[in-house]
């Protein structure tokens, strides 16, 4: 018979071994469905893992690589801070658009000055805040009146996307676009386009954003007091408050970091790859990314690693689809395996597995 | 109903003969006889770890005896399982409930019967018998939006339908409102008129003697008697409760000091609804002195903990610490004054249990110790802090990178203790030190208590533990329903005082309308 056995403390190294082992599985069961379906397994994981990265046509995805996980990262890194002390903010897409509207008024606002030294800050400034007061929202609303901020946050998304077609149809609609909603393209306007910095790598100002942010969060994680009081609220909220952590207070920063992370991610998509304020601008990283700040642990380098292997998933899933002729459920399913086979080993690093009979007590 | 108890009391339902539970390291159960009558209200009494829950549990057919026989109206009876007692008609409320909040009460209800009838049928059967024993429920409503006391009516409903000959009650008012036991006594004494016996099982000396015909007193797991509760006073039963055995204080009372920690009028509401409120705790402590503070669990010793820390913030002026006001203050900013404090829950109040010793020695060392320097952690300070208190204290642990939960419980609390007195109090505060606590850690504790108080700190130790608070105590004091008594030099308190101290909540009350 076999049987579960909780260990007396986590194992440090299957924390380690079970990401690896979740890919690994993913790419087994996996590999069976693409099976099922008529396809090669082996080709159809070596375009979605291989090829982006290392195959032909990958001086094209590369770019696209950086481009699709800078947000994710970036967004996951704020949600994982409020995660790790247990206040759910599940809105990041709804911060994540009111950060752009605002990113993207501002640059607006001074079209056509010639002054990017001053715009494009202003710009940055402007959406962190936007995405920070969306969430304060419902920080305020858990601090004084104890609502749920799961629910509040989310319900909050959908604000934001009415807010978000509003301003595309009405505000900050180009005058010069012959009455078709959206703004004017930020990218084509010297003072606010967020640009390449190296031609072809898809890295712009919010990758860098992403990087500084992951570094951020581990030296706040693993050297300050905050990250330490954040931990411990999580762990044991009891403990916390008798450490002489304040519950409210804590509240209000991991929404507000977490708010003005996704801001800014909104912000540097607005005015880079998506260009412009459009009804359907947002497309999910705001969602996506609670997905990859789970897959990586919670834990800044892992979810680094995350948001890239996402990344990849998306864009590999991108071109099996339009290359091999597979369905979208099925790289839509793919991804799901990674998820569930990830948190299915994560028990490994609390459990071990026992052989035998079980002893009579 | 205006029949005498002696009227509704009839034959013998359920005898114990003997019954002896032993697990390694404690006998729970020690030769225990008595007999439950049928149609009579029987409470179990004793303190905390004197063998109610296992002597129950075996009744109940959770646990096997080890030795001794159980008759059930004159035929053997040992269940080998809760559902062979049932079958007996032996039913059980246990005090914490299983209940699933997503159902509705009479889905619960169907969930735990053997032979569960159609739903309709259920539901009327569930009104008509809690309106015959005025239980209002709805069997309608989701579990889910009940208070707790309406959980437990649906407990209770479960059993009646299956018709028990014998209810057992764990602990059952410890979750209601005044105003709701007052209803629950009221069904209970209509059941025992109708001949149902029930085993009550409780700490609670005034709710015994109102509402129980017979009482059963253990101690230690041994039974000590068996006596008629109305004709007993409360005084009398918690003298049993705390036995005969009680060592007289063996330590001289030395020289106090200046008073270092004053509570005055100290009242502060429990963050819990089912806690108790502290009332008027008015006591000083001098330096160089051990005050100890006895008392059943749950007459606000959590409360009055949570006081001192600082986690519950008082009036000012209620706590003051050589003359200073310090009853706003938060836990740390107590704790930069010296005020150091160590719950009685180890595992996630005094430590966090998945994180390592170095991470729990931050917990509270972060101020006193200096590990912090502009928000930054000084990790290999910290480490050594932690490398202190295990070697200071004698953990047994491999390392300090080892999390809070893989130590025994006796280690653990060495760990807690020792990180609260590393740190030179002025004022330490623990409660239940050594509970769960092998006897040469718990040694080890007491010995450290001592010493710190001899170095001129003022400790306040919170027990259930008397023989511990005996041991140590220069005063004593306890607690009772949140009022705290006039603390009295421990040597030469007799063991009738002590249990007027503790039992007597109506004598004293008396005593406080007479002031």
């Amino acid at each position: 018979m076999i049987r579960l056995e909780r260990r007396r403390e986590p194992s440090r190294l299957w924390s380690y071994v079970t990401p690896v082992l979740a890919v690994i599985a993913t790419m087994i069961a996996g590999g069976l469905m693409f099976a099922a379906l008529g396809k090669d397994p082996f080709e159809v994981i070596r375009t979605i893992f291989w090829d982006p990265v290392l195959g032909e046509f990958a001086f094209y995805y590369r770019g696209q690589l950086l481009i699709k996980a800078g947000p994710l990262i970036l967004i996951a890194i704020g949600l994982s801070l409020g995660f790790r002390a247990g206040i759910w903010n599940i809105g990041a897409e709804g911060q994540y658009i009111i950060g752009a509207i605002c990113g993207a008024a501002v640059g607006l606002a001074f079209y056509p000055m010639d002054a990017r030294w001053l715009i494009f800050p202003l710009m940055i400034l402007a959406g962190a805040v936007g995405g920070f007061l969306w969430a304060m929202i419902p920080a305020i609303l858990k601090t004084r009146f104890n609502t749920n901020e799961i629910l509040v946050s989310l319900l909050l998304v959908y604000v934001a996307e009415q807010l978000l077609a509003s301003m595309a149809l009405g505000a900050l609609r180009n005058p010069e676009g012959s009455g078709f909603p959206g703004s004017r393209n930020l990218r084509r306007y010297e003072s606010s386009a967020n640009t390449e910095l190296f031609e072809g790598t898809g890295m712009h100002w919010g990758v860098v954003a992403a990087f500084i942010a992951v570094i951020f969060a581990y030296i706040l994680l693993n050297r300050h007091m905050l990250g330490y009081q954040i931990r411990l609220t999580g762990q044991a909220p009891r403990a916390a408050r008798f450490a002489g952590v304040r519950p409210n207070l804590l509240v209000v920063f991991c929404l507000g970091a977490s708010g003005a992370l996704a801001g800014l991610a909104g912000m540097f998509e607005v005015a880079g790859p998506a260009g412009q304020v459009s009804i359907d601008f947002n497309v999910g990283y705001g969602f996506t990314a609670i997905i990859v700040a789970f897959l990586g642990r919670l834990h800044p380098v892992g979810i680094l690693l995350a948001g890239l292997l996402m990344a990849l998933t998306y864009i590999g899933g991108e071109a099996a689809q339009s290359t091999l002729g597979l369905p979208a459920a099925a790289i839509q399913a793919f991804q799901g395996m990674l998820l569930f086979f990830l948190l299915a080993v994560d028990m490994l690093t609390n459990y071990r597995f026992r052989f035998g009979k079980r002893e009579v007590a | 109903m205006t029949r005498g108890p002696d009227a509704r009391i009839g034959g013998d339902l359920l005898t114990i003969e003997g019954l002896t539970k032993a697990y390694p390291g404690v006998v729970a159960n020690d030769d225990v006889s008595f007999t439950i009558r049928q149609g009579e209200v029987h409470a179990l009494l004793g303190e905390n770890g004197a063998g109610k829950s296992t002597l129950v549990k075996m009744i109940y057919g959770l646990v096997r005896p080890d030795a001794g026989r159980m008759t059930l109206r004159g035929t053997g009876y040992a269940p080998a399982t809760p559902h062979e007692a049932r079958g007996s008609g032996v039913a059980m409320v246990f005090q914490h409930f299983s209940l699933f909040e997503a159902l509705d009460v009479a889905e619960n209800v169907a969930l735990g019967m053997e032979n569960p009838p159609a739903m309709g049928q259920l539901a009327a059967r569930i009104r008509e018998v809690s309106e015959a024993y005025g239980l209002p429920l709805d069997p309608l409503r989701l579990v889910g939006d009940l208070s707790a006391g309406e959980r437990q009516r649906v407990e209770i409903v479960r059993c009646l339908l299956q018709d028990p000959k014998l209810l057992i009650m764990d602990e059952p008012t410890s979750v209601l409102t005044p105003q709701e036991v007052g209803i629950l006594f009221e069904t209970l004494r209509k059941l025992a008129s109708e001949g149902t016996a029930i085993l009550y099982i409780s700490h609670k000396l005034e709710e015994i003697r109102t509402l129980c015909d017979t009482a059963t007193i253990l101690r230690l797991g041994k039974k000590v008697a068996t006596c008629d509760p109305r004709e007993t006073s409360a005084r009398q039963m918690a003298e049993l409760m705390v036995g005969q055995t009680l060592q007289t204080p063996t330590r001289d009372a030395g020289t106090p000091g200046a008073v270092v920690l004053a509570l005055k009028d100290l009242s502060v509401r429990s963050s819990n609804p089912f806690g108790t409120t502290l009332k008027k705790v008015t006591v000083e402590v001098r330096a160089g002195e051990v005050l100890g503070i006895g008392g059943v669990a749950g007459n606000g010793q959590d409360e009055l903990l949570a006081a001192l820390s600082g986690e519950a913030r008082a009036p000012s002026g209620a706590v003051s610490l050589n003359g200073t006001a310090i009853g706003h203050l938060g836990p740390n900013a107590r704790r930069s004054l010296g005020v150091l404090t160590a719950p009685e829950e180890r595992l996630g109040h005094a430590a966090a249990p998945d994180m390592s010793l170095t991470e729990n020695a931050l917990l509270t060392g972060a101020i006193r110790e200096n590990l912090v320097s502009s928000g930054f952690l000084k990790w290999r300070a910290t480490e050594d802090f932690a490398k202190r208190i295990i070697t200071a204290f004698d953990v047994r642990t491999p390392g300090p990178g080892h999390a809070a939960r893989s130590l025994s419980g006796g280690n653990l609390q060495k760990f807690v203790i020792g990180r609260e007195i590393l740190q030179r109090p002025t004022v330490l505060v623990v409660n239940q030190p050594t509970w769960g606590v092998d006897a040469a850690a718990a040694a080890a504790i007491r010995q450290a208590i001592l010493d710190l108080a001899e170095g001129g700190a003022a400790v306040i130790v919170i027990s259930q533990d008397l023989d511990e608070l005996m041991e140590v105590s220069d005063r004593f004091a306890a607690l009772n329903e949140g009022r705290l008594s006039e603390p009295r030099p421990a040597k030469g308190l007799t063991v009738d005082e002590i249990g007027l101290m503790m039992g007597g909540a109506h004598d004293m009350e008396v005593a406080h309308v007479a002031e």
